[in-house]
């Protein structure tokens, strides 16, 4: 029987095999930052161990980092202590660190698969949930805990059981306006938070092999979203497209190589998944979300879900628990809901195509008063792309703050935070309570429907303003 | 690792399903560069509710949590296992945890018990009616025992031995490096680095 895309990666990397033990797997990449790696520096150092593989490892800081006045010390000193923490054991045990301030700085997600260091058939670990957003390449990627940060320093390996495969298939074609970041909100409100736990899923179909690097990296980025631990798509010629002569790409005769590995990737056509769900691209439309969970999500033409509509007990608990922390009322259109802040910007939507995408909507156009708009270039890079393209200008004609790249209001560890009962529209990825500042209250949406929003101050998607006001002088 | 064996206490129930990781333990708490000092970051915003379960007298001293389905999720970070042991928790039961958070729940010795919803039922209303009601938590039977319940639970045999002995993973992994050096000798030269070395 043929094999799936993940299996093939997995049989890959296995270093030991035996009956009752889980998989002894092999770590191609190990990415770092300064949140998830102190204590396992630490591990390492009260058990006198190295790092194994220094070349296989790099480092950044994202988390922590400030967004604004960047050359200025860090006014956080709790934030400031933990970065020089990644500077003075990254220097210790010899790792390839980009701090703040270098070029190569961001977020690691971003800045890995823009250094061409994530591949197709690769295992890529790092101490973050969003590690998923590399398998985009056709990479077995996860995320880990600090104490598998320092089992991989310390071995370049990690024991796994093998998890299940679900196949995600999208056929058909997106309609105008939607986006990657609307079908997988869309996927994990069918499967729910708890649907791929235990899976990798592998997203495919004639609609995903249409997605652009970007929009796959967004869709893989919130399997995490779904419970699962990765989310795959197979390698393809998009994709050897973007990797060609990136800085860390093969060269000469070892792309040849390479190319030829990565086309024997693919899920064979007798391959058997463990489940499997399809959907129709064409039904989609744009989506948000309304509660406090990536799964508590309706098409933004819709309006809020009554509680009591829920059959299961405790979703119908938590749906409720849900509208009274986001202050919303079942039946209210989606449309309706105000915002204060709207944030573009994370490791689901911080890519230069994202930026794109939001500058499109905003040119020649006001965000609206009483809104704050925040755009948060994934990555150095990603900032100094964009600047070349004018997309700064763009944002800060339109009124929005155009910051230094970072995970900012994604998670608020950095002064970019909501106030308490403050809401934003969001392009990131999680809705949880508190996630973007205590008290405040979240809604993921698409960069597109970010624009649409600042400039309404509802939720809104672009159809909705063409219907209002021309962009005056584009 | 601390190794675990059997544990009883009194219980907390936690009537909340997708108890997420900000929730456990929020981002602030995470520039911590330590494994200790985060017991009163746990659940920081739902405590500042007097009634919120935690912050009931009656609840002090417990040490077995019994939390809905998907307990859990969200992101990789330790803190939110780290935060539930300095808070004194030995052992976390729910219907079903995220991956990322049991992993590293069992890496640490935290144990974490999956059961059917209707035991987590019961076991919530045996413990809401009777707070000073007891809770077994037996790794080497697998079993879980309450009044009036009776319960085993799967655990793999190769977790369940790590964590009866406390065993540390990494110097396990390195008995087989051996293993490791030769699947590295036959790693594809186009397999990029960080570094030239």
């Amino acid at each position: 029987m043929g094999r799936t895309l993940a299996e093939k990666v997995w049989d890959d990397h296995v270093v030991r095999r035996a009956e009752g033990e889980p998989d002894l797997l092999y770590i191609d990449l190990h990415l770092l930052h300064e949140v998830t790696s102190p204590q396992a520096f630490d591990g390492l150092r009260k058990s006198g161990r190295t790092v194994r593989r220094l070349d296989l490892t790099i480092a950044t800081e994202d988390h922590n980092t400030p967004t604004l006045d960047i050359d200025k010390p860090i006014a956080d000193p709790v934030s400031r202590a933990q970065l020089e923490t990644l500077r003075k054991n990254c220097a210790e045990f010899g790792v390839r660190l980009h701090p703040l301030g270098d070029v190569e700085q961001g977020v690691v997600h971003v800045v890995g698969p823009q250094l061409g260091l994530t591949q197709p058939g690769m295992t890529v670990v790092c101490g973050d949930s969003h590690t998923s957003t590399h398998g985009a390449f056709g990479a077995l990627a996860f995320g880990i805990g600090t104490s598998q940060v320092e089992h991989v320093l310390a071995t370049q390996t990690l024991p796994m059981a093998r998890p299940k495969t679900m196949a995600i298939t999208v056929d058909g074609e997106l309609p105008e306006g939607v986006t990657a970041k609307d079908l997988i909100l869309a996927i994990i409100a069918r499967i729910g938070t708890g649907g791929g736990q235990g899976y990798i899923l592998e997203y495919r179909g004639s609609a995903i092999e249409k997605l652009s690097m970007e929009a796959r990296m967004t869709i893989c980025n919130m399997s995490i979203e779904a419970g699962a631990r990765a989310g795959m798509i197979a390698p393809d010629e998009t994709t050897f497209a973007y990797l060609k002569d990136r800085p860390h790409a093969p060269q000469g005769a070892d792309w040849d190589a390479a190319v030829e590995y990565w086309r024997t990737l693919r899920t064979d056509d007798d391959a058997e998944f463990d489940a499997e769900v399809v959907i129709d691209a064409a039904e989609l439309s744009p989506f948000v979300t309304w509660g406090t969970n990536p799964g508590q999500g309706a098409p933004l033409s819709s309006a809020v879900p009554d509680p009591a509509s829920y059959e299961d007990a405790s979703e119908r608990l938590a749906a409720e628990k849900a509208l009274e922390y986001m202050g919303l009322e079942p039946g209210q259109p989606l449309r309706s809901i105000k915002v204060d802040t709207v944030f573009v910007g994370s490791c689901t939507n911080g890519r230069i195509e994202d930026l794109r995408a939001a500058a499109e909507i905003l040119k020649g156009r006001k965000v609206a008063d009483g809104v704050r708009m925040l755009v948060v270039p994934g990555s150095a890079r990603v900032g100094l792309q964009a600047v070349s393209e004018g997309l700064d200008v763009v944002f800060k004609e339109a009124g929005a703050e155009w910051r230094h790249a970072g995970c900012s209001m994604c998670l608020g560890m950095n002064p970019d935070q909501l106030a308490p009962g403050e809401r934003s529209a969001s392009t990131s990825n999680r809705n949880f309570e508190g996630r973007q500042g205590k008290g405040g209250r979240t809604h993921l949406v698409s960069p597109q429907v970010a624009a649409a929003t600042a400039v309404l101050g509802h939720l809104a998607s672009p159809a909705d303003l063409s219907e209002t006001a021309a962009p005056a002088g584009v | 690792m601390e190794a675990f064996t059997t544990h009883t206490g009194r219980a907390v129930p936690l009537r909340r399903s997708n108890v997420d990781t900000d929730q456990i333990i929020p981002a602030h708490w995470l520039k911590k560069v330590t494994r200790d000092g985060f017991e009163d970051g746990l659940f920081e915003a739902w405590r500042k509710d007097p009634e919120f379960v935690l912050n009931r007298p009656e609840r002090q001293g417990a040490t077995v949590l019994v939390a809905g389905p998907d307990f859990g999720t969200g992101s990789s970070r330790e803190h939110a296992v780290w935060a539930l042991q300095n808070y004194g928790f030995k052992a976390v039961i729910s219907s079903r945890f995220a991956d990322i958070f049991r992993g590293n729940s069992l890496k640490n010795g935290l144990l974490t018990v999956v059961l059917e919803q209707p035991v987590v039922d019961a076991l919530w209303e045996l413990t809401e009616k009777d707070p000073q009601a007891e809770i077994t938590v037996d790794l080497e039977a697998r079993e879980v025992r309450a009044e009036g319940v009776t319960a085993s639970f799967e655990l793999d045999e190769n977790s369940r031995w790590r964590l009866l002995n406390g065993l540390d993973d990494i110097s396990i992994t390195l008995q087989n490096e051996a293993d490791i050096a030769a699947y590295e000798a036959k790693r594809p030269s186009f397999k990029p680095r960080t570094l030239t070395v």
